[in-house]
C-alpha cells in the first residue's frame, strides 16, 4: 500500500478471484453457445439496470493493452456510456475510443455497431433479463427444463400471438434467436435490426446479466437464426427515409423530436458511424452543409 | 408376435401400483389394463386415492412401487418410469392429454384461444402460421366455441367455454389416451350435460381411450365403459359401469350408489 492513498483498487476494479470465477463462467458460456451460465454476480458501484453484468464481464476480460468503446443506444455520449467509460479509465487506466474500428472491447447497451466487427474484437452486451421464455413461463425451474429438453414451442406461441393481434410479428427488440441450432437465446434488448449482425460474426459476443446472475456467449462464426414462421418470415425494420445528417440508408435510425409542432428528424442511432460518414463527405438533408 | 394386431393388446398396463406418503397410503396395489378406445372411470369419495392414482399413471407423480407400461405408437410397451424425462414429456404433449378440473391449470390464461390450441402443434415443430390457425379454428368449432373468439384470451371465457377450450387444446394432436380429473367439477348442471355430450361424441369419434376421475356417478354412467371404485387407497370393486351401478357387490359401492339420487 502506498503512502499517499489509503486504499487502491485492483486492476479493473474486481479482485483476481472474482475475475477468475467470471472467466470460468465466460469459458463455459463459449463452450455451450447460447446457454445461460449462472455466476456469482458482485455488487458494483452502480445500480442494477445500469449495466452491472456487462461491467463485470468487461472487467474480467480487459487487459492493460485493450482499447475500450462503450455505447448506449448506439451513442458514445450518453450518460450510461460516459460513466462506464470513465469508470474503466479510472480503475484500469486503459485507452478509450469512440471509433468502432479501433476498439478491442466494445461494451454495449441496446445496439450493435453498424461497422462490421472484426476478428479479435469482443462485444459485451448489458442484459436486463436473460431468459427469453420468462414472460411466457414464470417458473425458473421450468424454463431451465425447457432449455435442457429443447422444448421451445412456447417461443412460437409468443410470435403466434403477435401475428394474431397485429397481423405481423410485432416484436421489434429482444427478438428471440436460436444459437447454433440448439439454445434459444434473448439477444438483450437490441432492435431486431441488429439480429442478422450476430449471425456468423467474426467477433466474440459476451452477454452479462448482473441482477439475474447469468452469463452467456456466442463464439465467433456461430450460426444465430431469428425465429419465425414459414409464412411470416423474419424481417428487420425498414426506414422510409435516410439519416438526416449523413444520408445513410442501411442504418438504424432514431427519431428526434425538434419542436412542439410536429417537427422531427431521423438520425443514425450509431453516432460514431454517422460521424465517420460525415467526415467522409456524406451529407443528409439537415446537415450543416445542407443548411448553408 | 407382430405389432399390427393393436386391437388385441391393451394400451396401458398397470400392475401393483402403490404410492405412500410417508406411512400414509395414497393408493395401494392397484392393477388394471386399459384397452384402446375404452373409457375407464375411477370413482370414490374425497381422499380415496383417485387423484393420487391418476397422477401416478400420468407420470406426474412417481409411484412408490409397481409398474405402468404404455404401448407406444410403434406397438412396443414401455415402462413409463424407465423412460427419459424428455421422452415422457414428449409423450405427454403428443400421444396423451390431461384435462384438469380447473381449466386455469391446463390453459395459458394470458394468450389467445387460438394460441392455446396451437401450442402443442408448435411444440411438435409446426412452423406454418396459416396451418396452425386453420387447425385451431377447426378445433374451436368442434368444441362449440364461436370462431370469432379465436383471438380472445380464456380469461374472457365462461367456465364451460374454458373447459371446452382445454379439451380442444389437449385433443389437437390426436392423442390416444386422455386423463381427466373431475372434468365437469365446478360447472352448473346444464353446462355439465352439454360438456358430457361433447366429450362422449369426441371420445367416440376419435376412438380415444380415457381415464376419468370423478366423484359424480352420473358422469361415470354417461362417459365410461368400465369403472374402478376406490376407498381408502384400495380398489374395492371393478367391472362394467352398468353392472356396478345397477348391481353393486361391495358394501361400500352399495352405499355409494344408494347415497345419490338415481339418474
Amino acid at each position: 500500500m502506498s503512502t499517499e492513498t489509503i486504499a487502491r483498487y485492483n486492476f479493473a476494479y474486481l479482485d483476481e478471484q472474482t475475475k477468475r470465477m467470471i472467466r470460468r463462467a465466460i469459458l463455459k458460456g463459449i463452450a455451450i453457445p447460447g446457454y445461460q451460465v449462472p455466476f456469482a454476480s458482485r455488487e458494483m458501484p452502480m445500480p442494477y439496470g445500469w449495466g452491472t453484468g456487462g461491467v463485470q464481464v468487461t472487467a474480467s476480460v480487459i487487459g492493460p493493452g485493450d482499447v475500450l468503446k462503450v455505447i448506449d443506444q448506439g451513442a458514445d455520449d450518453t450518460t450510461n456510456a460516459v460513466s462506464i467509460r470513465a469508470f474503466f479509465q479510472k480503475v484500469a487506466e486503459i485507452a478509450v475510443t469512440t471509433h468502432t474500428g479501433e476498439a478491442t472491447i466494445i461494451q454495449t447497451r441496446h445496439r450493435i455497431p453498424e461497422k462490421p466487427l472484426q476478428e479479435g474484437q469482443i462485444l459485451v452486451y448489458q442484459v436486463p433479463i436473460p431468459e427469453p421464455l420468462r414472460f411466457l413461463e414464470p417458473r425458473e425451474t421450468e424454463t431451465r427444463k425447457m432449455h435442457a429438453l429443447e422444448e421451445y414451442g412456447l417461443m412460437h406461441v409468443k410470435l403466434y400471438e403477435d401475428i394474431a393481434k397485429h397481423g405481423h410479428i410485432a416484436t421489434t427488440y429482444a427478438y428471440p434467436v436460436k444459437v447454433e441450432g440448439r439454445y434459444v437465446m434473448d439477444p438483450s434488448p437490441t432492435p431486431k435490426f441488429d439480429n442478422p449482425k450476430m449471425h456468423m460474426s467474426p467477433a466474440l459476443q459476451l452477454f452479462g446479466a448482473g441482477r439475474e446472475k447469468r452469463i452467456y456467449a456466442i463464439p465467433p462464426y456461430t450460426r444465430v437464426e431469428s425465429l419465425d414462421f414459414e409464412d411470416h418470415p423474419f424481417e428487420i425494420q425498414k426506414f422510409d427515409q435516410p439519416c438526416a445528417l449523413c444520408g445513410g440508408t442501411d442504418v438504424y435510425l432514431d427519431e428526434v423530436i425538434l419542436d412542439d409542432r410536429g417537427g422531427r428528424m431521423f438520425v443514425c442511432s450509431d453516432t460514431d458511424h454517422c460521424e465517420e460518414r460525415r467526415e467522409a463527405g456524406h451529407t443528409g438533408h439537415m446537415s450543416e452543409e445542407a443548411a448553408q | 408376435m407382430t405389432t399390427s394386431r393393436s386391437g388385441d393388446e391393451p394400451l396401458l398396463k398397470v400392475s401393483s401400483v402403490s404410492k405412500y406418503y410417508g406411512t400414509r397410503i395414497g393408493c395401494e396395489n392397484v392393477s388394471f389394463e386399459l384397452w384402446p378406445g375404452e373409457v375407464l372411470a375411477v370413482v370414490g369419495e374425497s381422499g380415496s386415492g383417485k387423484t393420487t392414482l391418476l397422477n401416478c399413471l400420468s407420470t406426474r407423480l412417481m409411484p412408490t412401487s409397481g409398474t405402468v407400461s404404455y404401448r407406444m405408437r410403434d406397438g412396443i410397451f414401455r415402462d413409463l418410469y424407465r423412460m427419459s424425462e424428455a421422452e415422457r414429456r414428449f409423450l405427454m404433449r403428443t400421444d396423451w392429454g390431461f384435462v384438469h378440473q380447473n381449466p386455469a391449470d391446463g390453459l395459458r390464461m394470458t394468450v389467445s384461444a387460438g394460441a392455446n390450441v396451437g401450442e402443442r402443434l408448435m411444440a411438435i415443430g409446426d412452423r406454418h402460421y396459416g396451418n396452425i390457425r386453420a387447425t385451431a379454428s377447426d378445433w374451436l368449432g368442434r368444441v362449440e366455441i364461436p370462431g370469432d373468439r379465436i383471438d380472445d384470451e380464456p380469461r374472457a371465457f365462461s367456465g364451460g367455454m374454458r373447459q371446452r377450450l382445454q379439451i380442444a387444446r389437449n385433443l389437437v394432436t390426436g392423442p390416444r389416451l386422455v386423463f381427466m380429473d373431475e372434468p365437469t367439477g365446478g360447472l352448473d348442471v346444464s353446462v355439465q350435460a352439454r360438456l358430457l355430450d361433447l366429450l362422449r361424441g369426441l371420445v367416440h369419434d376419435m376412438g380415444l381411450a380415457a381415464i376419468v376421475v370423478t366423484h359424480d356417478l352420473a358422469v361415470a354412467r354417461l362417459l365410461s365403459h368400465r369403472m374402478i371404485v376406490m376407498k381408502d387407497g384400495h380398489v374395492v370393486e371393478t367391472g362394467l359401469t352398468d353392472r356396478i351401478l345397477d348391481d353393486p357387490h361391495a358394501p361400500y359401492t352399495q352405499l355409494l350408489v344408494s347415497s345419490i339420487l338415481q339418474v
